[in-house]
């Protein structure tokens, strides 16, 4: 591995560059998705030092503001700037989804790759695990987990990952088991390669284009079930600025024609699902070698 | 449509009267659109080919053969177009056809059998129904007769018992009995040209004798024509009345089959001609006639015949690997075609239950010797060689390697024993053993970093470049991911890193397979000279008795897991003793000498 990053390093990052805005070019739509992307890491990493009111901060005076030059989303029945708050959730959002998406990769990807490369028992007890997570209705299992669990974050996290386990262990599985008796597998095994050592060092980065793509997929979802969580009273709490919690927050007030407070967070989570949605299959083509020329 | 049919049946009819030839390709130019631009894949090809005629397409990968035969059916993917040219067919201007008519076309005048005949049947349809479709479709049966002439045409194509193969799924059939099956249905509906494209490749030789002669006797009893697409000269010579010799789109030369043997006309040709391996040769005659420049810069290899010389007169000294009563049991598989069976009542004898891939076998492998262990697919060649490999446990008996028993050390415990890196395997696709994600640098430092005692720096990299040279691997590939290599390429980079160890033993599991005869010729003998220089033993297994005969000193046939006939490569070559030796012997099909 070190052979191959330390004197190809240059030049194959010049050629990943390359290949990026060859798909780029040759899929706008790719392009168009990790514009967006940009924008949401942006707002994840600035958003408290851009936004222009402190998210928190009520002002009873300007409550239920619709949309004007000074708050471009409007405020909030407590007076608080949306505009600031859609933004500076972003990074409570996305630290949700990319925790547990990482979680899951780790955990539901390596059980996955080892159950499809392993078969055998190893196959049948994490094929039950995963059966028995899929048995339940996953949003009601993720309520089940946080509620068990403690009303915290760190726990949304973990049952987002939880819930989506099955679906990496299955993605892993089918990749790992085409590639089990592959020939360059055996080669690995006659070059003194041990059987966990080729499923990491062979059979890993062999599936993680499709790995990659599965991830970018979950992201949207995660982001969804962190939000859909808050918005029935589990996980984040208020004040808290959260996309999720804002839709609750603001649902009530559509009947009375204040819609702004529910719309912005609501369109504000659509883009970040629709972005990582189009992501999935840009990214694809950038991490798959049989596509480099 | 149904005036379509009418027009091409006419076209059809009238094309009966010998005035013109059933198929006029002229001056073709075909493109491709691809990320690099416009690429040129074939390019002012001609052909003529006459009512009962057989015409050979012969040329190496990328020669564009098969394109050519695409265009024919104009079933082209959508990147390709014709650029330039007139294809008739019968009359019929194919090039410019609109594809109403082209679909009726294709199955009922022109149908084709492609290369691999299981992945050409669907899995889920028996293949009585497949070949009764195609006649549904074309109005050759209507649904009350339909049985009754699938089975008709089964009979045609030499099927046994075809009242019970109607019912048959492709997996339950042989690969031989597939394209049968694929032929059946190419001809349900009794077209008059059909395209083979490498209708036997993959097909064992016996079975690809069966499978030509059948082809041949079919088109002769018909009148049918037929455009044969293979890289096999010696297969084209066989069979075809025509030969048309194709490299890098370009036809270089065509001439009746007689002929191009005896007096091929291009250097191509010539160098195609050279390196099909056939009896009486050398490895060396396989190489082009040119000063080539050696694959290997070889501190002078000592000439073959003396090599073989002095191995056939010195017996002898050590025995390096020795295999005893070797025996591998497998349950039977099958489980869907027994459950199948049983459910139409027939059931199984118990004996059948186990499968004996390998049957007691016992031979030994000299220090500095090739062994080739040839047979036909499914004889337990590969069993075998996985066994020795150490991969797979054996059921029953003993292998010793340079003295020690390594069959009492299970497979999964071998990777870290110091013995795997004295035994090494150069596997039979070039493409599927290297793993996608290494440089050919990074391949062929892999087992130099698990086992060579190497953790990279300048050291390795100086390793592997004198592995890279040994194999004749410019040094500008190593940073090369396997894609952007050519198959000889991969082959050798296959070859540097099965060496890298300097091990005792490497098995050859049909290294050149995949590969075209010109590269075959490269490889077998750079594998040659390695042995030379480095005193290695080869174990070859393969299907093909030539190539085997080219590279090994001794021979061992095998057939349904047993050892049938063993000795000498000019002894098992020249006089073989046991009946199958011969059948397998007679069965490749030779060039006219």
């Amino acid at each position: 591995m070190t052979l191959a990053t330390a004197d190809t390093h240059p030049r194959g990052l010049a050629a990943t560059l390359a290949h990026a805005r060859y798909v780029i070019s040759d899929n706008p739509v790719t392009g168009i998705a990790f514009g967006m992307f940009l924008v949401l890491v942006v707002c994840a990493l600035l958003g408290p030092f851009i936004v222009p009111y402190d998210p928190l901060a009520s002002d009873t005076a300007a409550a239920l503001q619709a949309p004007s030059a000074t708050h471009w989303f409007g405020t909030d029945n407590l007076g608080r700037d949306i505009f600031s708050r859609v933004i500076v959730a972003t990074r409570l959002d996305m630290a949700i989804a990319v925790f547990s998406v990482a979680l899951v990769f780790a955990a539901g990807g390596i059980a996955g790759i080892a159950s499809g490369f392993f078969g055998g028992w190893t196959d049948r007890i994490i094929g039950r695990i995963s059966d028995t997570i899929m048995a339940f209705p996953l949003f009601v299992l993720a309520m089940g987990i946080v509620a068990a669990l403690g009303n915290t974050v760190t726990n949304i996290v973990i049952a987002t990952a939880i819930i989506n386990f099955p679906l990496y262990v299955r993605v892993a599985r089918s990749e790992a088991a085409i590639r089990r008796q592959a020939g360059f597998v055996q080669a690995a095994r006659l070059t003194g390669n041990s059987e966990w050592r080729i499923l990491l060092t062979t059979i890993l980065p062999n599936i993680m284009p499709i790995m990659m793509v599965q991830m970018s997929l979950t992201m949207g979802y995660a982001i969804l079930n962190a939000a859909g969580l808050s918005f029935i009273g589990l996980g984040v709490r208020p004040p808290t600025p959260e996309w999720g919690i804002m839709v609750a927050e603001g649902a009530a007030y559509i009947v009375s024609g204040e819609w702004w407070i529910a719309l912005f967070p609501g369109l504000a989570l659509m883009f970040a699902v629709f972005c990582f949605n189009l992501l999935g299959d840009g990214l694809r083509d950038i991490v798959d070698p049989q596509r480099r020329t | 449509m149904h005036g379509n049919v009418d027009v091409t049946a006419q076209a059809a009819k009238t094309s009966e009267t010998p005035s013109g030839p059933l198929l006029e390709v002229r001056d073709l130019t075909v493109e491709f659109a691809t990320r690099r631009g416009v690429v040129t894949a074939v390019s002012q090809v001609n052909l003529t080919l006459a009512k009962g005629e057989t015409l050979g397409i012969v040329g190496e990968s990328g020669s564009g053969k098969s394109v050519t035969s695409y265009t024919v059916m104009r079933i082209l993917d959508r990147a390709g177009r014709i650029a330039e040219g007139s294809i008739t067919f019968s009359g019929m201007d194919v090039a410019h056809a609109p594809e109403s008519a082209m679909r009726d076309l294709r199955g009922r005048e022109m149908s084709m059998i492609f290369q691999n005949p299981r992945a050409a049947l669907n899995p889920i349809r028996t293949v009585g129904r497949q070949i009764g479709d195609v006649q549904l479709q074309h109005v050759q049966a209507d649904a009350r007769n339909v049985k009754e002439k699938v089975i008709d045409i089964l009979k045609q194509v030499r099927i046994a018992r075809p009242e019970e193969r109607y019912q048959a799924y492709p997996f339950e059939l042989s690969g031989g009995m597939c394209q049968r099956i694929v032929i059946a249905l190419a001809l349900a509906c009794r077209p008059q040209l059909m395209i083979a494209d490498e209708p036997t490749t993959g097909l064992d030789v016996t079975t690809q004798k069966a499978v030509m002669d059948l082809v041949t006797e079919l088109t002769r009893e018909r009148g049918m024509s037929t455009l044969l697409i293979t890289h096999d000269l010696g297969l084209a010579a066989a069979y075809c009345d025509t030969v048309m010799v194709m490299e890098k789109g370009k036809v270089v030369e065509t001439a009746p089959a007689e002929r191009i043997f005896r007096d091929p006309q291009h250097p191509y040709t010539r160098k195609l001609m050279r390196a099909t391996p056939r009896p009486g040769i050398t490895l060396r005659d396989l190489l082009p006639e040119e000063p080539a420049v050696s694959a290997a810069p070889a501190q002078n290899p000592p000439p073959q015949s003396e090599a073989r010389a002095q191995a056939a007169s010195a017996p002898a000294t050590k025995v390096l690997l020795q295999v005893e009563n070797l025996v591998k049991e497998y349950p039977r598989q099958g489980a869907p075609s027994a459950f199948l069976s049983g459910l139409l009542g027939k059931k199984a004898p118990p004996e059948e239950r186990i499968f004996r891939a390998v049957d007691d076998i016992s031979f030994a492998v000299l220090k500095g010797e090739s062994v080739g262990l040839v047979g036909e697919s499914g004889c337990g060649k590969s069993t075998t060689s996985t066994i020795v490999m150490r991969l797979i446990d054996p059921t029953a008996g003993r292998i010793s390697f340079a003295g020690e028993d390594i069959s009492a050390i299970p497979a999964k415990d071998f990777a870290h024993h110091p013995m795997r890196r004295r035994i090494q395997m150069v596997f039979q696709d070039p493409t599927e053993s290297l793993n996608p994600r290494y440089t050919a640098e990074r391949a062929i430092a892999d087992p130099l970093l698990r086992m060579g005692g190497f953790s990279g720096g300048a050291k390795l990299r100086a390793r592997v470049a004198d592995l890279a040279e040994m194999v004749g691997l410019p040094q500008n590939l190593l940073e090369r991911f396997p894609h952007q290599l050519s198959g000889g390429q991969k082959a050798r980079v296959g070859i540097a890193r099965a060496i890298a160890l300097d091990p005792d033993l490497v098995i050859l599991d049909e290294p050149t397979a995949a590969l075209d005869v010109s590269v075959q010729a490269v490889v077998l003998n750079l594998l040659e000279d390695l042995k030379q220089r480095l005193g290695m033993s080869y174990l070859f297994v393969s299907h093909d008795l030539h190539v085997v005969g080219l590279l090994c000193d001794r021979v061992i046939v095998m057939r349904a897991g047993r050892i049938v006939e063993e000795g000498s490569s000019q002894q098992v070559l020249d006089a073989p003793k046991d009946a199958y030796t011969r059948e397998l012997i007679a069965a490749i099909p030779h060039p006219p000498v």
